[in-house]
């Protein structure tokens, strides 16, 4: 379980774990609870440049089908490739397996229009009232 | 209740954008387009009307009043009379998108089994429950594969019917994607065109048998195409895969193509059948509908639409493909045509054509100064080369009853002597016969 204090998270709710110049993302519990049972998880492509807000992965449940966009710009180094075969590791794990990429050359500069925790427990709070 | 989807704001932004100043202005037909003129007489009474319409309606040279040696993209072939008699059935009768399809279940069922015909046919993993025609089933194909691969350059042969390549271009307006055309020779992909295929090719599109009727060598195509990670598509006549090789053993990713030929007659144009079947990996890709079988909660088995949010309804701009309907009619015709054959009828059909055919390529070609146009195995179209203007050799079929062959310079001026003869099934010796000797009076 990572440490959710060390995370940033977007409106969008997509949490990212910078480490250097990398950072890797998934999305919240709180989005995977919304968006209910995961059956398919289409990631990007390796060496796929994406800027900040644009959109990266897409996630499939039994509900719809939802963009991902990168909290950060960077350039696609990995992604989760075992989600093919296990689309339900999102929910059960969205902070730890469920992971679906990780950007790299990103600046830790940009991090600034995103949120820490409390904001982001805050802002869903909101939605929800 | 005022229903309002635009104000009239933005409706004055969207004519402005578009460069027009009334609505209407979108509707009119842009002059230099033929339009249907009546010339009727006024003031006439219903009886009156039937009959003036029937008798120039009578007028009409078709295949019913004509023997037809004409294909190039829609056949004759004969459809049992049980095809028309089951299909128009009461219980098939249905809205015309099934907003709560699985009332349906018989529908359902129907689909299903026509999805799973079309894999047997191509030796796809998946089919969708059809799309609207051949051409626009191949250009879905190649909307696929610019997804799938993030790539933008597609490469298709020459050889792909030139109105399928038409549509394609349509659908690609004002998309980055660029057309690579693999030119032809004797017939068949120029090997040279390999080259066109890189690492930034996103399809290799093909047709089989192609627009001439040739069926092709591609072994090293399709090598070269996989090498350079991108996906292949084949485009087939449903008919000829009762003989030839489905198109998955030799490496296709997705297979379409106009699936008419299975049991719907020539009908001016339409509707007529998309076929689309592709490999598993491409499945939640695919565009169009998909029905599944599962099992009710009583255990009971029942079928479903799946795989739904893929679609516009639920995915809105993200979709697949903003196809939201089939021709859910013409699968179900298509599906009762392929049970009523058969295995071994389906089988038998193709032997036929097969046969045919070369009887009649033997029997024109005997005749002085008709030559192949090409030497390459065919299926039931092949191309001749006459020693007469083809246009004119079809005015003078015409007049002794047949519809004679597509006159190639039509597709390609270079071919100016070029002439595509396709023979069926519905052809008899006999008839193929009296062709031969008409074709030998007009040629002398």
């Amino acid at each position: 379980m990572a440490d959710l204090e060390k995370l940033k998270y977007t409106k969008t709710h997509e949490w990212i774990r910078v480490e250097g110049n990398k950072g890797v993302v998934g999305i919240t519990d709180h989005a995977q609870q919304e968006i209910s049972d995961v059956v398919f998880v289409e990631v990007p492509a390796l060496g796929k440049t994406v800027g900040a807000g644009e959109e990266a992965a897409v996630v499939e449940s039994v509900k719809s089908a939802f963009s991902i966009y990168a909290p950060v710009a960077g350039k696609v180094a990995r992604a989760n490739e075992e989600l093919a075969k296990n689309p339900g590791r999102v929910n059960a794990a969205p902070y730890a397996e469920g992971w679906i990429f990780e950007l790299e050359g990103i600046d830790a500069g940009n991090l600034e229009g995103l949120m820490d925790l409390p904001q982001y427990e805050q802002f869903v709070q909101g939605k929800e009232a | 209740m005022n229903f309002v989807p635009i104000t009239e704001r933005d409706q004055q932004a969207m004519l402005a954008a578009a460069g027009v100043d009334a609505f209407e202005r979108l509707l009119s037909i842009p002059p230099g387009i033929p339009r249907a003129k009546w010339n009727l007489p006024k003031g006439l009474s219903e009886p009156e009307l039937t009959g003036l319409l029937t008798g120039q309606a009578a007028r009409n040279r078709t295949v019913r009043t004509e023997v037809s040696f004409l294909g190039a993209g829609a056949t004759e072939h004969w459809i049992p009379s049980v095809v028309r008699y089951l299909f128009s059935r009461g219980e098939f009768l249905t809205a015309y998108t099934p907003y709560q399809p699985e009332a349906s279940q018989g529908t359902l069922q129907a689909m299903y089994e026509f999805q799973s015909m079309i894999c047997d046919l191509t030796g796809m993993a998946v089919a969708n429950a059809s799309l609207y025609e051949g051409a626009s089933a191949l250009a879905e194909a190649v909307v696929l594969a610019l997804r799938a691969t993030g790539r933008n350059r597609v490469a298709i042969s020459r050889t792909v019917h030139p109105e399928y390549r038409q549509t394609l271009k349509t659908y690609l307006a004002g998309s980055e994607a660029a057309l690579d055309l693999l030119p032809h020779r004797d017939g068949a992909v120029d090997p040279a065109a390999e080259s066109k295929i890189t690492d930034q090719t996103a399809c290799l599109v093909l047709q089989l048998p192609n627009a001439f009727g040739c069926i092709e060598e591609w072994a090293a195509l399709i090598r070269k195409a996989k090498a350079q990670g991108a996906l292949v598509i084949v485009s087939a006549d449903p008919i000829a895969l009762s003989v030839v090789r489905p198109p998955a053993e030799i490496g296709a990713d997705i297979v379409v193509g106009e699936g008419q030929a299975l049991g719907t007659p020539l009908l001016y144009g339409g509707p007529y059948l998309g076929l689309f079947a592709c490999r598993e990996e491409l499945l939640r890709r695919l565009p169009g509908r998909i029905v599944g079988r599962t099992r009710d909660a009583n255990g009971r088995r029942g079928f479903v639409l799946t795989i739904q949010t893929r679609e516009q309804h639920i995915r809105r701009s993200r979709a697949t493909s903003n196809i939201c309907t089939n021709e859910a009619m013409m699968a179900l015709n298509a599906a009762v045509y392929l049970a009523a054959l058969g295995k071994s009828g389906f089988r038998e059909l193709g032997v036929q054509n097969l046969s045919k055919a070369r009887y009649a390529h033997q029997t024109l070609t005997a005749l002085p100064g008709v030559e192949p146009l090409f030497d390459r195995p065919f299926f039931n179209e092949f191309a001749l080369s006459l020693p007469k203007d083809p246009e004119q050799v079809n005015a003078e079929l015409l007049k002794r009853g047949f519809l004679g062959g597509l006159a190639l310079k039509r597709w390609d001026p270079k071919l100016a002597n070029g002439w595509l003869v396709c023979v069926t099934e519905a052809r008899s010796k006999e008839q193929i016969d009296r062709f031969a000797e008409a074709l030998r009076e007009i040629l002398r």
